[in-house]
């Protein structure tokens, strides 16, 4: 919880990682490339007293993530979205096992997503039910992009993925987080092009499908998109850190995302450890809107409260205690065709 | 001399998702000339930026350089890309883009280029018009749908859209009407606010996708900040 100017608020980190870069863990030259391109995301856009070392960055471990989320980031409750990177790391890029067992420990503190890549067909959707039932899940991470073989990613209407996501509607796994990146096949496509998240979300009502960074580098289409689906989120990552570097841009971020989606469905993360939630609680709680830009009503208290953690605890079934509730109200498409 | 043409001409290369000659953004790590020969270095911000827009801009710099009259060979080199060897490989045989990527080419850029040079006209039209809103507050929302190119001021937001329509083949005339979809056709009136909202969701997304890839390369090549033009301040007004 973190509380500022007399208010209280029940904070949600909806993206969380525990990863492993370590050179003994890095399958080739991609492993690198790949922790060098977050640790320049990093280094970029933190202020400078939140700077971490190179070396640290490479693998953290679980006593760190503990005391940077829960002990010094006001965090009530973090969600691990894991990258598998199975092409680039020897033991995965986020360590299953380990985050899983954190999870174990601390049930009331951090809840365990996992992945699933919809091209190993039926033996990963074998592997899917076991883990959702060892998992206990509620919500799975997506990278379209991720690297397979010869492949160099998927799209979330292929029909392997579609008898996936079915399969996540009996399993009871309602939350499908979805990451974009670069290199996506065909390649003569966007390679950060959403449309097949509106093909889906129209296509699976009872799924929520949150687009993290909410569709950056392609918010409009994402805007376009969540407009019309009732059941499309956005998630902050990566939008976040904006809020130091570049708050002007902040701004325009969020008064899109208020203008297309609306207040409910908005969720806070740090993306850690990309970047670290004490600061960016803080600074979002301070944020407000520039007078100049009249094309955006100002940020209230309470859609911060629900951006910082009740619309990802209203998700994932999060208790929070009645004195950081605010009243909800019915989401509602805008029909733009 | 000759350097100094083939980094004029080099301008014309675009980064077509950013809207931006590649000059400017920085991603020219070096230009050398050798008698009739002529080496290109790009480096991008990430080692994972989209390939195909990796490809597809350097494969221009070598049509632009290559269309020099004293040029002879033109190597171009992307530098400390995920998929270097593939792409320096295609570039050094003139292999095109499906030779290149093979199987994970399907058609050609053609239609890639096109969603961008549209999501660009886009972002321009809005610059004009947001422009023009500021500029005159009894101008409502609604009333830009009779707004034509000759209601425009001689402006570079205008000098910009106008470059953008040329690019798509969109009217040009004074009588045109400047918000448009993709294909030159006026929006009905009631859809102008909306139509408006959506352009700047686009040039929003642009301008932003354009600073962080700029500082992104800085934080990668700490030289490259010399090499960088300011973007216009003027195009991203808000």
């Amino acid at each position: 919880m973190y509380t500022k100017d007399g208010e209280n608020y029940y904070i949600v980190d909806a993206h969380v990682a525990l990863w492993d870069a370590r050179p003994e863990n890095q399958a080739n030259i991609h492993g690198k490339q790949f922790i060098d391109c977050f640790y320049d995301y990093h280094r970029n856009l933190s202020p400078e007293s939140e700077l971490w070392s190179y070396e640290e960055y490479l693998y953290y471990g679980g006593a760190r993530l503990m005391k940077d989320l829960f002990q010094d980031g006001y965090v009530d409750h973090a969600i691990f979205q894991p990258a598998h990177l199975g092409a680039f790391y020897k033991n995965g890029f986020g360590q299953t096992e380990e985050a899983f067992a954190l999870t174990q420990r601390h049930p009331d503190k951090l809840t365990y997503n996992h992945c699933f890549d919809p091209r190993l067909e039926q033996a990963g959707l074998d592997q899917l039910r076991r883990d959702a039932e060892r998992f206990g899940l509620k919500g799975v991470k997506l990278y379209t992009a991720e690297w397979r073989d010869d492949s160099r990613g998927y799209k979330l209407d292929d029909p392997w993925c579609r008898r996936y996501l079915e399969a996540c509607l009996e399993l009871g796994i309602r939350n499908i987080h979805v990451h974009k990146g670069p290199t996506i096949r065909p390649l003569d496509r966007d390679a950060f092009d959403v449309a097949d998240i509106d093909k889906v979300a129209t296509d699976y009502t009872d799924l929520n499908f949150v687009v993290e960074h909410c569709g950056l580098p392609r918010l409009e289409d994402f805007c376009w998109i969540a407009t019309q689906e009732p059941n499309v989120h956005a998630g902050l990552a990566v939008a976040m850190p904006f809020i130091h570097t570049r708050p002007r841009y902040f701004a325009q971020i969020i008064g899109e995302l208020l203008y297309w989606l609306d207040e409910d469905r908005i969720q806070f993360s740090s993306d850690y450890a990309l970047w670290t939630p004490k600061w960016l609680v803080e600074r979002f709680v301070d944020f407000q809107i520039p007078e100049d830009m009249t094309e955006y009503a100002p940020l209230t208290t309470d859609q911060k409260r629900k951006i910082l953690g009740l619309n990802a605890a209203a998700m994932y079934d999060l208790p929070v205690p009645e004195e950081l509730q605010v009243r909800r109200i019915e989401t509602q498409a805008v029909s733009v065709a | 001399m000759r350097e100094h043409d083939a980094y004029t001409a080099h301008h014309a290369v675009y980064d077509p998702e950013l809207d931006e000659p590649v000059t400017d953004l920085g991603f020219v790590r070096s230009l050398t000339v050798e008698g009739t020969e002529v080496t290109v270095h790009l480096r991008l911000p990430t080692s994972f930026c989209s390939p195909n827009f990796a490809y597809l801009m350097a494969s221009d710099a070598k049509d632009v350089l290559t269309a020099l009259d004293w040029v002879e060979r033109v190597h171009v080199v992307l530098d400390d890309h995920h998929d270097s060897d593939l792409i320096n490989r295609g570039l050094a045989a003139d292999a095109g883009y499906r030779g290149t990527f093979g199987d994970e080419a399907e058609q050609d850029l053609d239609e890639l280029r096109l969603i961008f040079r549209r999501k660009a006209h886009t972002a321009a039209m809005e610059r004009a018009l947001t422009r023009l809103l500021r500029e005159d507050r009894e101008l409502t929302e609604e009333a830009l749908h009779d707004i034509t190119l000759a209601d425009l001021p001689d402006h570079r937001t205008t000098h910009a859209l106008l470059r953008r329509r040329a690019a798509l083949g969109l009217d040009t005339a004074p009588s045109a009407p400047v918000l448009v979809d993709d294909h030159g056709t006026p929006y009905p009136r009631e859809e102008v606010p909306l139509r408006l909202r959506f352009a700047r969701s686009v040039r929003i997304s642009i301008d932003g996708n354009a600073h962080f890839c700029r500082g992104l390369l800085r934080t990668r090549y700490p030289e490259s900040a010399t090499d960088q033009t300011p973007r216009d301040q003027e195009v991203h007004a808000s």
